[in-house]
């Protein structure tokens, strides 16, 4: 683990019935990181996100916050996370004000309702604050997802495939979302299968193969095409 | 190096809007606690009146279930006050099974478990927000079966130690659906996992239940079916604890 470290992961193993899918994961990422993890389908990637998180335990190895151990500080530490998923998260029937209304009370945010307009604000929902979730674009839920995230001002955010589905309006605020947010000393750890935006977006790449990192590239001397020449020889194809 | 709380970290600041800083309440024990089950309460009773999934099917199939058990009888039983009384509570069973497999049920459907699970709550305050939702879930539904159990079958159920043995029949069901609807939550069939698992542990609800009531409807004393008010709150207890004690638990690995 480095000094620096706000996420670290050790030696992580996880299986599903007999099937290992981590078998050894070692990644830190420091404050004001952003850290792209890139794979297949079923590499992992999401198993991984939520052992950080602390929604899956794993069978080996620790995953320390800032230090603190995951599997000793339990709910607490659940405090200091953000989670995006490709599922958003939120309840479609109520209005995107009341969802976070709904989980600043769950956060114990005091008077959240500042709070809550510069969420939307950033997002550029709070016009919308008032409809049901369930009349927006994909794109929109999937930002409305994001302030939902953020709305804890958590020092780590986990953004699983958090561009899937959305146009190049709303990837393009995503981005400045997430370079603003990894401006303020958090550290970001981000899927995506797109490895263009991966280069775009993060401070590195780590790709996963096999249940492990096979290899971790800082994103300052890449381009996309370089990328996916690394990603196939990491993937083993040609 | 240590996590900087949220109500420490400074302001996001970006081109577009500057965000507010985080404000975090520092007071813990019970207040806390009980505010947030109430927010999950109030979440599902919000969500509930806009989509109307739940208790619309609640109501529906239990007047439907009365009328239809008012036809079938009407024809052999002698006395409506003789099957009343379990008429009554198969339909409150079986309405209230359509409710329980929602309680987790949609929350898995639509991804949102995963935040509930992520808030740094004690577990056991979903559990509570969402007895406390379905039980006003139930006694909706309730509300209108025992007027329509008075329209079919000429019983007058609105006794006070009849609707007060009907309260504690419904929360023991509701404290050990929900718990059971948790542990099916993420299963493939949970729609008929649900009742099968849950049916059997129902049965002292169910035997107590209809004895309360029929005993009731037959004029005993309170010294007689005192012993059935036992059995109700005993349940209750019992499976509130044991849930209290076991929630958190089932979401180890969700």
């Amino acid at each position: 683990m480095t000094d620096t470290a706000l996420i670290s992961v050790h030696n992580l193993h996880k299986r599903f019935g007999r099937k290992p899918v981590l078998r050894g994961i070692d990644l830190d990422v420091a404050q004001g990181e952003v850290v792209a993890l890139l794979g297949a389908n079923g590499a992992g990637k999401t198993t991984l996100m939520r052992m950080i998180c602390g929604l899956a335990k794993p069978d080996r190895g620790e995953i320390t916050l800032g230090g603190v151990s995951l599997r000793r500080a339990g709910r607490e530490l659940r405090r200091y996370i953000g989670l995006v998923t490709h599922a958003p998260l939120l309840y479609d029937s109520l209005s995107a004000q009341e969802n976070l209304h709904f989980f600043a009370a769950l956060y114990d945010l005091d008077q959240p309702e500042d709070r809550i307009e510069s969420v939307l604000r950033a997002v550029e929902l709070w016009a919308r604050r008032r409809d049901p979730v369930r009349t927006y674009s994909r794109g929109m839920i999937q930002r409305l997802a994001i302030a939902r995230a953020v709305l804890h001002s958590p020092p780590v955010l986990l953004l699983d495939e958090p561009d899937t589905g959305l146009d190049q309006s709303s990837s393009q605020m995503l981005h400045d979302l997430i370079r603003r947010l990894g401006a303020s000393n958090r550290a970001i750890l981000l899927s995506t299968h797109n490895l263009d935006r991966a280069v775009e977006w993060a401070d590195s790449v780590c790709l996963l193969g096999n249940g492990k990192i096979v290899r971790r590239e800082p994103t300052g001397q890449l381009n996309g095409d370089r990328l996916r020449q690394i990603y196939a020889e990491a993937d083993g194809t040609p | 190096m240590t996590l900087t709380a949220p109500s420490h970290n400074p302001p996001l600041s970006g081109p577009q809007t500057d965000l507010q800083p985080v404000s975090m309440r520092t007071e813990g024990g019970l207040r806390a606690y009980l505010r947030k089950v109430v927010a999950i309460a109030a979440k599902d009773l919000r969500a509930e009146a806009r989509a109307k999934e739940n208790l619309s099917a609640m109501i529906a199939f239990s007047v439907l279930a009365v009328v239809v058990f008012g036809l079938a009888f009407d024809l052999r039983v002698p006395r409506a006050d003789m099957v009343a009384p379990g008429v009554l509570w198969v339909v409150v069973l079986f309405a209230g099974v359509l409710g329980l497999n929602r309680v987790f049920g949609a929350e898995v459907d639509r991804g949102s478990l995963s935040a509930l699970l992520l808030a740094p709550i004690d577990r056991s305050a979903i559990y509570f927000g969402k007895v406390i939702a379905q039980m006003a879930f139930m006694l909706t539904m309730e509300a209108f079966v025992v007027p329509i159990v008075l329209v079919i079958f000429d019983v007058n159920l609105f006794s006070p130690w009849i609707l007060a043995g009907l309260f504690l029949g419904t929360l023991g069901y509701v404290s050990v659906g929900t718990l059971f609807a948790a542990l099916t939550a993420s299963t493939r069939a949970r729609e008929t996992m649900l009742p099968i698992l849950l049916l059997p542990v129902m049965v002292p609800i169910f035997v107590a239940g209809v004895g309360l009531t029929a005993n009731i409807l037959d004029g005993r004393e309170v010294a007689e079916f005192g012993r059935w008010f036992l059995i109700l709150a005993v349940y209750d207890l019992v499976f509130i604890t044991i849930a209290f004690l076991i929630f958190d638990l089932i979401w180890e690995d969700a």
